[in-house]
């Protein structure tokens, strides 16, 4: 690891933002990023496999995809990078290319629709990437316990569980601390 | 191609071709790039200052390293660009082939940040 080398090649820190269609991806992104939110184009090399399920969700380019991302320059040496995934079960080829050389996810719940987030979910405890889920407080949306989430969730005892309005840029950045307070007990686990 | 006037349904014409074929045509057709992963956060750093472009050259060859003359993650390349993530991918193995860039690729996949850079990140969040 070269962080605090004499070069001025800043050390790059990866974040996954993921959570189901709607839970409030591209709002965290865009709330905590210095830059506003960013935009990659994804040429799909492949066909989708299956048909959307998104009935009533207005038809979006099956030849690309874009992908939102955000940057927060820490320091000079460091910077963190936060990449929101594809919300669609045909793109889950770009997340094992999302998910390399990630340090953690951030899994947003929306407590309407709690299935939602099981796919990210399962996919970070799959990969055995270290991750938070954010329950995004919806105006409107039932209140639960943090308790109840996360029985709901079968969320492994050690995973943590935090509220979070995904539109303040507080409230991101507090989740982004849980998940690197969680990440760094995790590596210290691991390295133990 | 087969007759225009009669598009297959997995053909793109029109505004469906726009977006794809010009960046296609960029990377003559490849679509991976001829080394380097180049992970979506890898630090591009130009290791020359070219003023003049080479033949070989695209224009964008040249943006790229116009872009880069401080460090800059491939993702933002991209996004600044304009091009797809994939054709920035293929010129830029164009670029680390003659030496014209370097490239910080992130820790190996299973690895974890050292716990030093994570207390930096954590303070840095919290002094923001």
């Amino acid at each position: 690891m070269a962080y605090g080398h004499s070069d001025d090649v800043p050390t790059a820190i990866k974040i996954l933002i993921a959570g189901g269609f709607g839970a409030g991806k591209t709002t965290m992104v865009g709330a905590v990023s210095e830059t506003g939110p960013l935009r990659t184009e994804e040429v799909l090399t492949e066909a989708g496999a299956g048909v959307d399920s998104l009935t009533g969700v207005e038809t979006k380019s099956t030849t690309t995809v874009a992908l939102d991302f955000g940057r927060i320059t820490i320091s000079p040496q460091l910077v963190l990078y936060l990449f929101g995934t594809p919300g669609q079960d045909r793109f889950w080829f770009i997340w094992d290319e999302l998910a390399l050389g990630a340090t953690g996810a951030v899994v947003l719940a929306d407590t309407r629709r709690l299935a939602d987030c099981f796919p990210s979910i399962d996919y970070f405890e799959r990969r055995g990437t270290p991750f938070v889920v954010a329950v995004n407080c919806f105006d409107g949306a039932r209140q639960y316990e943090l308790d109840e989430l996360k029985l709901a969730l079968n969320l492994e005892s050690d995973v943590p569980i935090v509220l979070c309005d995904a539109r303040q840029r507080q409230s991101g950045k507090d989740v982004l601390i849980a998940l690197l307070q969680h990440a760094a007990r995790v590596g210290a686990a691991v390295t133990a | 191609m087969t007759d225009r006037d009669e598009p297959k349904d997995d053909e793109w014409v029109d505004d469906h071709a726009g977006p794809v074929v010009r960046p296609y045509a960029m990377t003559r057709g490849r679509t991976r790039p001829s080394r380097g992963t180049f992970n979506r956060i890898a630090q591009v750093t130009a290791a020359v200052t070219v003023t003049t472009p080479d033949v070989w050259m695209e224009p964008e060859h040249l943006a790229i390293l116009r872009m880069c003359r401080h460090p800059l993650s491939v993702a933002e390349l991209a996004a600044h660009l304009d091009l797809p993530l994939g054709t920035v991918r293929v010129m830029l193995g164009d670029l680390l082939d003659r030496h014209l860039v370097q490239v910080r690729e992130p820790d190996p996949a299973g690895t974890h940040p050292s716990a030093d850079i994570i207390e930096a990140a954590i303070n840095g969040l919290r002094a923001l």
